[in-house]
């Protein structure tokens, strides 16, 4: 069995690898919550990265259905055919295409299935897809087939916490929280990204972002992503790194809303 | 072994299933704990909690379990070589699972599927990396250690479980802890009853059902109609306002909002009291005269279908709560605020008390009139945890 271990371009914390591990040896899923731009869904693609395994991507939005991941039936393509196709209709199979989840299923080889943003869809939705994932299979009535995994994927599901998870749901899972990132595991996450940085311009960038981060009456605190905006853009400009922190130049790229760059502004006076 | 483990958990009020404690157990075997503390608490918390919200009780918990364990990396000796047993282990299991009042053929069923994943797991390890004891690689991405280069961030891989349970970073997690707007949204969206059979729903063109009817018809078009699945629940929000819940107006805004931004009710109404309810409502919460609207009117615009929410503090001077003729201002007032509370939850069967005051002492004087009130309503703290337990009581039928 092979093990994650982590890659070279994402940086996780013991404990994370640890959680993986743990639900890779329990065939469970692993349902990863975490502030925005912690990293959760590149976890996934790190997790595949480092297995050497392909990833396979659900992206839930809020009118996904359960049966959108399992197949769907195109009835309107067979009618078509039937009527002016002139091709053979009988068999139902050609028409029956599988969903992301019949994908990770019918795969020969082990994938890595993530299941992004759980939560964006109905509250029931979870529970839809309990059998299938316990039993890493499903039935398609409308051929007589069941589609069982031929290696069990290892799942992922990423949530934001917008709806609450049925608990028959996350019993099943394994659970991991991804915290905000320290100062010193920035600092290497930063390092990841950038091949060279000034350690002035490190230290007085990394300061600014948590003090904006501690500030009271943000709405939206700046994340990663932000950050490394941020830090390129500093670097681009060739600001003295003395004037970073007094003044944090660029304010909007760290921060989006209109009421929040406000809000800095009033406090920093 | 550790099952007295399982039992403080449940003693205080942590959920632990069947399902999640199997789960433990199989990782045990499987050595997923790396025969380390630290080890066995990440195992622990992965399998058995469910929520950032819940990390810091059970880093209480497990503090509490296991404060007698030397203070060493190590896992107590016992635990270690019990382990190295499986067949003790899944004696262990089997005498828990009859004190857990589980039928005999259960058990048989339930220990035959968990030996086989045993097996499984053995054959497929027989490499032994996956067992305590055999002198194996570590399957944890130890860092440095690894061809690929393991990034650990930060620490952490130092922190031994006491440090990591005992600094309780997941305190401000806790869903005891007053939250914001955005899970106040997500506990009122608790509050829904579906139904596709309201009278005055207009059915609307089913899509799918159409296609799928028409495929099947041989392509003459055959229409289908579906009627629209809505939320049945009415809303009516009571709020006290001003004096002594200036405090906590900032929680009351919050409040306001997430039921405001939550726009899956079928109707939702908000008026605003100071102290009780009196003669009068208030449509804003600077209680303006202009804005009144008597309380009779209410009794008689909202039938028992509503369901209401009362938020205030419940905290006043008796003769403010049971003194008639009392009221806010110039509110005429024949019926004392006591009088009015009663006859809204007779009216209200699915009632609520929302209080953002954690109850004062029993028996002081200015604590009277809480417990009175509670006697009326059943009284939820203003917490992520009581709006959720509130919600749900409102959408049980008594």
């Amino acid at each position: 069995m092979q093990n994650f271990r982590s890659t070279q371009n994402y940086v996780a914390s013991a404990e994370l690898i640890g959680a993986v591990n743990i639900a890779m040896a329990l065939e469970k899923p692993l349902l990863i919550k975490g502030e925005p731009g912690t990293g959760k869904t590149m976890l996934a693609q790190a997790v595949a990265d480092a297995l050497d395994r392909r990833l396979i991507i659900w992206n839930i939005k809020s009118t996904t259905k359960a049966q959108d991941g399992l197949y769907v039936y195109d009835v309107v393509q067979r009618l078509y055919d039937s009527q002016f196709g002139g091709k053979a209709v009988d068999n139902i199979e050609q028409y029956i295409k599988l969903g992301k989840l019949g994908e990770a299923f019918s795969a020969e080889d082990p994938v890595i299935l993530l299941i992004d943003e759980i939560d964006k869809a109905d509250l029931e939705f979870p529970n839809d897809l309990l059998w299938e994932l316990d039993k890493m299979e499903f039935y398609i009535p409308e051929t007589g087939r069941t589609v069982k995994a031929k290696q069990r994927p290892v799942v992922i599901i990423t949530s934001n916490a917008e709806k609450e998870l049925p608990g028959a749901f996350l019993r099943r899972c394994i659970f991991y929280y991804i915290e905000f990132p320290d100062q010193q595991q920035m600092e290497q996450i930063l390092k990841v990204h950038f091949d060279k940085l000034e350690d002035k311009l490190l230290q007085q960038s990394m300061e600014a972002f948590y003090y904006l981060r501690s500030m009271d009456g943000i709405e939206k605190k700046p994340s990663t992503s932000e950050l490394v905006d941020w830090v390129r853009a500093l670097q681009l400009s060739g600001i003295a790194p003395s004037r970073i922190r007094k003044e944090i130049p660029f304010a909007g790229v760290l921060l989006k809303k209109d009421k929040d760059i406000e809000t800095m502004k009033r406090r920093m006076r | 072994m550790f099952i007295g483990f399982f039992y403080l958990l449940k003693l205080r009020g942590f959920g632990v299933s069947l399902t999640e404690w199997v789960s433990l157990l199989e990782g045990l075997l499987f050595g997923l704990h790396q025969s380390s503390l630290t080890g066995f608490y990440n195992l622990c918390r992965a399998v058995l909690v469910k929520s950032e919200a819940d990390y810091d009780k059970f880093d209480r918990i497990f503090l509490e379990y296991f404060k007698d364990v030397p203070y060493e990396e190590e896992l107590p000796e016992e635990l270690l070589s019990w382990l190295d047993k499986p067949q003790e282990v899944l004696d262990a299991f089997r005498a828990f699972l009859q004190e857990a009042g589980y039928e005999q053929k259960d058990i048989e069923e339930i220990l035959r599927m968990f030996e086989e994943r045993l097996k499984e797991q053995t054959e497929e390890h027989n490499g032994g990396s996956y067992w305590i004891g055999t002198g194996g690689f570590s399957n944890f991405g130890h860092s440095g250690h690894s061809p690929q280069g393991i990034r650990v961030g930060g620490v952490s891989r130092y922190r031994r479980a006491f440090q990591v349970a005992g600094e309780r970073r997941f305190r401000d997690f806790r869903s005891d802890n007053v939250l914001d707007t955005r899970q106040f949204q997500m506990a009122f969206r608790l509050l829904r009853q579906y139904s596709d059979q309201l009278p005055d729903q207009e059915p609307e063109f089913d899509v799918e059902g159409t296609i799928r009817a028409t495929a099947d018809n041989g392509g003459l078009l055959k229409v289908r109609y579906k009627k629209p699945r809505t939320n049945t629940v009415k809303l009516l929000m009571l709020m006290d306002s001003g004096g002594s819940m200036e405090y906590y107006s900032r929680l009351c805004s919050q409040l306001f909002q997430a039921a405001e931004g939550s726009n899956h009710f079928k109707e939702l109404h908000i008026y605003y009291f100071h102290n009780c309810v009196y003669g009068n409502l208030y449509t804003d919460p600077r209680l303006s005269w202009s804005g009144r609207v008597p309380t009779e009117w209410v009794f008689k615009n909202f039938g028992p279908e509503y369901k209401l929410i009362l938020v205030g503090d419940a905290l006043m001077d008796m003769y403010e709560l049971k003194g008639s003729g009392y009221g806010y201002y110039y509110d005429k007032n024949d019926k004392s605020g006591w009088q009015q509370l009663k006859r809204l939850r007779r009216q209200f069967e699915h009632s609520v008390w929302l209080n953002p005051e954690s109850p004062p002492v029993k028996g002081g004087y200015w604590g009277q009139s809480y417990y009175h009130i509670a006697e009326i309503f059943p009284m939820y703290p203003l917490s992520l945890d009581g709006l959720r337990d509130a919600m749900h009581a409102l959408l049980v039928q008594k």
